[in-house]
């Protein structure tokens, strides 16, 4: 296939999980893509079988094992890995990027950056420097300042069958925006816009709070009438912490709000939903970590979120109960029991 | 009382030998070239923005309107004769086009291009080597015989020279490094700005510094007064209308500074646009000339590449115990929060009586004044080494016209470029933060103001204000632990090199307050803090106090009250 953009280098992709290597066929289509798996096994494998993992790859791709080239080869990064590695592959990346680079991550996870020697159980109260999102660890760490990001309901496995989708991307930059517009639309993926980048990362983020809880609906078989009352209290929920921590209310009501929401929550493909699912059947969250495949980011972020409620003094029930579930031992049932209970709200008051 | 004295009594030589190698020189000598460049400049801008023909007839209409508005409601004695005469021009000719029916756009063009070269014409400063140079001398002569005068009390100590501005005026903070980087580049200062002091305040720092002169925007009003308009011309500053906020008016303003800067002129801006008037240290930041630097950069990486010249942004924090213009600054600041009430631009400095009053008054009581130089940045707020080389935060290295490539190419891109210049202005109000020094007077006033907060937990801000007498007398033992804690966590900070102070706040805590109370907004006729019979404190004027309490506000210090 003859290829029809202008961008003369290859786009680089860093992280081989599902949804790194979704965004790296996506691109393929109208791309160069060198792809950064830090195992020389899936290297070989993506170089070679052209498939990974039950994913074909598109031809497009090479896979490399060096970030220093990937910098050097690319102008246009999209890092796609894990919250709790994002810092420290960030610290590797960074001796080789220049102010040129663009960096759209697609990490849905939040970073701490507590002073030395703390934990999170140490804190007794969150600031808003403590946490960081992806965009700001990016900030932190680099020279770069052209950084997006890229979030939605975007289940790697049905873009994978070519099912259509779209997606948003957020930043600063008219041009980052328009870049990643070029990049990646194509007849069966469509791509919006947004000024708020920190509103579209925390969408992403707390989203996989109330996918956990909608696992646990559904592994507790409570019905559709319970999990639509989940989505959209759950909304809500992330619209105060969203906020507090420096969201826009109207990115919340969009694609990468609801949209993903709405996807995370009902679709049995997402991993979050998973750990809410088998924790309701009563398994312990040790095992079920140990035996994911990929990580499950809710897990941390409820830790985070948890904290961050109670210093900015924010409701956050559903946050707060799911904490008890996972780190306080309390039942399923008895959380289910505590919302009913939970003292009513008006039902629309951030608008 | 007598504090210990703390003098910097270095001489800075003057890092470029001759005025004929001034930038300013350069402009001001071709003047007429510079105005016709800056016109073609702003017309291209300008036509950039408005998308086609209607638009931009629009945009003409509205500049007419808001024209002719100004002049009849709000005109100045500088305005000249024949305003009404040529905005009445612009109008009829913008009827025949409205009434002919092969509209040309030809015609249009020009009368845009008309209007922008007036606007060039007066925004044109007239720097005139001599008259600087004459000026100056007046202002330094003046002000050593006034000081000498008031200071030693003395037959014949008109003429002495025991006193001069440097004992009045400290200057510290990256001294070096900016004199440094003037030579490598091209400087542009963004002081804080709390008084109309701050123009002639500045003007001698960069003349005590050895740095040519710089360019800056003054107001028009202030030409209104034909003694200052000869002073201000003469010091390289233009002229900047705040009456007029059409577009056109801006973008020529936009281009003036931008190619001022391409040329290497040195400029100032007060980049938080007008006085603060809440007291506060300015946090929100006007981006449109600040947006000129990051232009100006780009434009020099475009046409020279890697040997362009490179331009730096170095802030600068004026610190006073006493802001003349406090009583009525406060007062429109709380008028508008109060409610959305426009006011119209009240000038304290209308006659040169005031001037002289305020002059001598500054002189003769002994007021001391600091100016803190911050690390001068680059256009996009990086550090700078020592050879002016951009650093990041792990002193890398960085090119600065990566910033503004994309595909190996540099591009224009006019959102990038906002962007950049909100960042940039973050920067800036981070450094204001750090380099500003925190006085005794402003200690005090922040003690006192936030102790009456707390003891009226229930009040909003406007109640408080309204206090009545009784409520708002504080006893000196509490006052002064508040004070001490309040000293403490602020010389913590200025450990970790987040806050700084002057010298006088490492003396014991009562002469601190001591020279606090005597200090704080001392030539007001209701002072903000003053001591009780019985030793208490209390204040003559609340919002006075609430002026000055605000130099400490947004440093999260309530809680230690």
């Amino acid at each position: 296939m003859a290829l029809k953009n202008m961008f003369r280098k290859p786009i680089g992709v860093i992280g081989a999980g599902s949804f790194g290597l979704a965004v790296a066929n996506l691109l393929a289509e109208n791309n160069k893509v060198l792809i950064y798996a830090r195992n020389i096994e899936v290297v070989d494998a993506i170089n070679t079988a052209k498939s990974w993992n039950k994913y074909k790859m598109h031809d497009n791709v090479h896979a490399i094992n060096d970030m220093q080239q990937l910098a050097e080869k690319c102008e246009v990064i999209f890092p796609v890995i894990p919250s709790a590695n994002f810092r420290e592959m960030m610290q590797t990346l960074s001796p080789f990027l220049h102010p040129y680079h663009i960096l759209i991550h697609a990490t849905k996870g939040l970073d701490l950056n507590l002073p030395k020697g703390k934990t999170l159980v140490d804190m007794e109260t969150l600031e808003r420097h403590h946490i960081k999102t992806m965009s700001e660890v990016i900030m932190d760490e680099s020279m770069v300042v052209r950084i997006g990001c890229l979030a939605g309901p975007n289940l790697a496995r049905e873009i994978a069958q070519g099912l259509p989708a779209a997606t948003v991307i957020a930043s600063h930059f008219n041009e980052v925006i328009q870049i990643g517009q070029q990049l990646l639309r194509s007849d069966r993926f469509q791509v919006y816009g947004n000024p708020d980048l920190t509103g579209i990362e925390l969408c992403g983020v707390l989203k996989n709070i109330i996918a956990i809880a909608s696992g646990a609906l559904s592994g507790m078989e409570l019905g559709e009438n319970a999990r639509a009352l989940l989505i959209s209290r759950g909304m809500v929920e992330m619209i105060y912490l969203g906020r507090a921590m420096g969201g826009k209310t109207e990115s919340f009501i969009g694609l990468a709000g609801i949209g993903d929401l709405v996807a995370t929550s009902t679709s049995t493909l997402s991993r979050n939903f998973t750990v809410g699912n088998r924790l309701a059947k009563g398994e312990n969250l040790d095992s079920i970590l140990g035996d994911m495949q990929e990580v499950a980011e809710g897990v941390n972020t409820i830790r985070i979120c948890k904290k961050i409620a109670d210093s900015f003094k924010i409701r956050a029930p559903i946050t707060e109960i799911l904490h008890r579930v996972l780190f306080e031992k309390i039942t399923m049932e008895e959380a289910v029991q505590y919302l009913m209970k939970y003292p009513l709200n008006v039902d629309v008051d951030f608008m | 009382m007598k504090l210990g004295r703390y003098r910097n009594k270095r001489k800075y030589e003057p890092i470029l030998p001759g005025p004929r190698e001034w930038p300013v020189v350069q402009i001001s000598r071709n003047r007429k070239q510079f105005v016709q460049d800056v016109s073609d400049a702003a017309f291209e801008r300008i036509k950039s923005i408005t998308r086609n023909k209607t638009a931009l007839i629009e945009e003409l209409e509205t500049t007419l309107f808001k024209e002719k508005a100004r002049i009849r409601e709000n005109s100045w004695k500088v305005d000249p004769d024949d305003d009404n005469a040529f905005w009445s021009g612009v109008k009829s000719k913008l009827l025949d086009i409205s009434q002919s029916k092969n509209k040309n756009s030809e015609e249009v063009d020009l009368i845009l291009k008309e209007i922008i070269h007036r606007y060039a014409s007066e925004i044109a400063g007239n720097f005139n080597t001599s008259h600087y140079r004459f000026a100056r001398a007046i202002a330094t002569f003046g002000f050593n015989r006034l000081l000498n005068a008031a200071r030693i009390k003395k037959f014949g100590s008109f003429w002495s020279d025991r006193l001069t501005m440097n004992d009045k005026i400290q200057i510290n903070g990256e001294v070096e490094k900016l004199r440094e980087m003037a030579k490598k580049g091209t400087i542009v200062i963004v002081p804080t700005h709390s008084s109309n002091l701050d123009s002639i305040l500045i003007g001698w720092v960069i003349y005590t510094l050895g740095l040519p002169p710089v360019i800056y925007g003054a107001g028009l009003n202030l030409f209104n007064i034909s003694i200052i308009s000869y002073f201000m011309n003469s010091l390289g500053a233009y002229k900047v209308d705040r009456r007029k906020k059409n577009i056109i008016y801006l973008e020529t303003l936009k281009a003036y500074s931008t190619l001022a800067l391409k040329k290497g002129a040195q400029s100032l801006f007060f980049p938080g646009g007008t006085r603060a008037r809440s007291g506060k240290i300015e946090r929100e930041l006007k981006l449109g000339l600040l947006g000129t630097a990051i232009e100006a950069q780009r434009i020099n990486f475009q046409e020279k590449g890697d040997k362009a010249e490179k331009i730096f942004v170095v802030p600068v924090s004026l610190n006073y115990h006493f802001v003349l213009e406090a009583p009525s600054l406060i007062h429109q600041y709380l008028e508008k929060q109060g409610q959305e009430r426009y006011y119209v631009e009240n000038d304290e400095f209308s006659s040169s009586y005031k001037i002289i009053t305020f002059l001598f008054k500054f002189f003769t009581k002994g007021s001391n004044i600091s100016v803190s130089i911050g690390q001068p940045m680059d256009v996009l707020g990086n550090n700078v080494d020592n050879e002016g080389n951009s650093i990041d935060k792990y002193n890398r290295k960085l090119q600065v016209q990566d910033y503004f490539t994309f595909q190996e190419n540099i591009t224009v891109d006019k959102q990038r470029e906002e962007e950049y210049t909100r960042m940039l202005a973050g920067k800036i109000v981070t450094q204001y933060c750090k380099i500003a020094r925190v006085f005794s007077s402003h200690l005090v006033a922040f003690a006192a103001f936030e102790m009456l907060r707390k003891r009226n937990k229930k009040l909003d801000l406007f109640s408080l204000l309204r206090l009545p007498d009784e409520d708002i007398i504080i006893s000196y033992n509490e006052f002064r632990k508040v004070c001490k804690d309040l000293k403490d966590k602020i010389l913590e900070r200025v450990e970790e090199d987040k806050m700084s102070v002057a010298e006088h706040m490492h003396e014991p805590i009562d002469n601190i307050i001591e020279h606090g109370l005597y200090n704080v907004g001392m030539y007001h006729s209701k002072r903000p803090l003053i001591k009780t019979k019985s030793g208490d404190i209390t204040t003559m004027d609340m919002n006075l106090l609430y002026f000055y309490r605000n130099r400490l506000d947004g440093y999260g210090l309530e809680k230690y009250v």
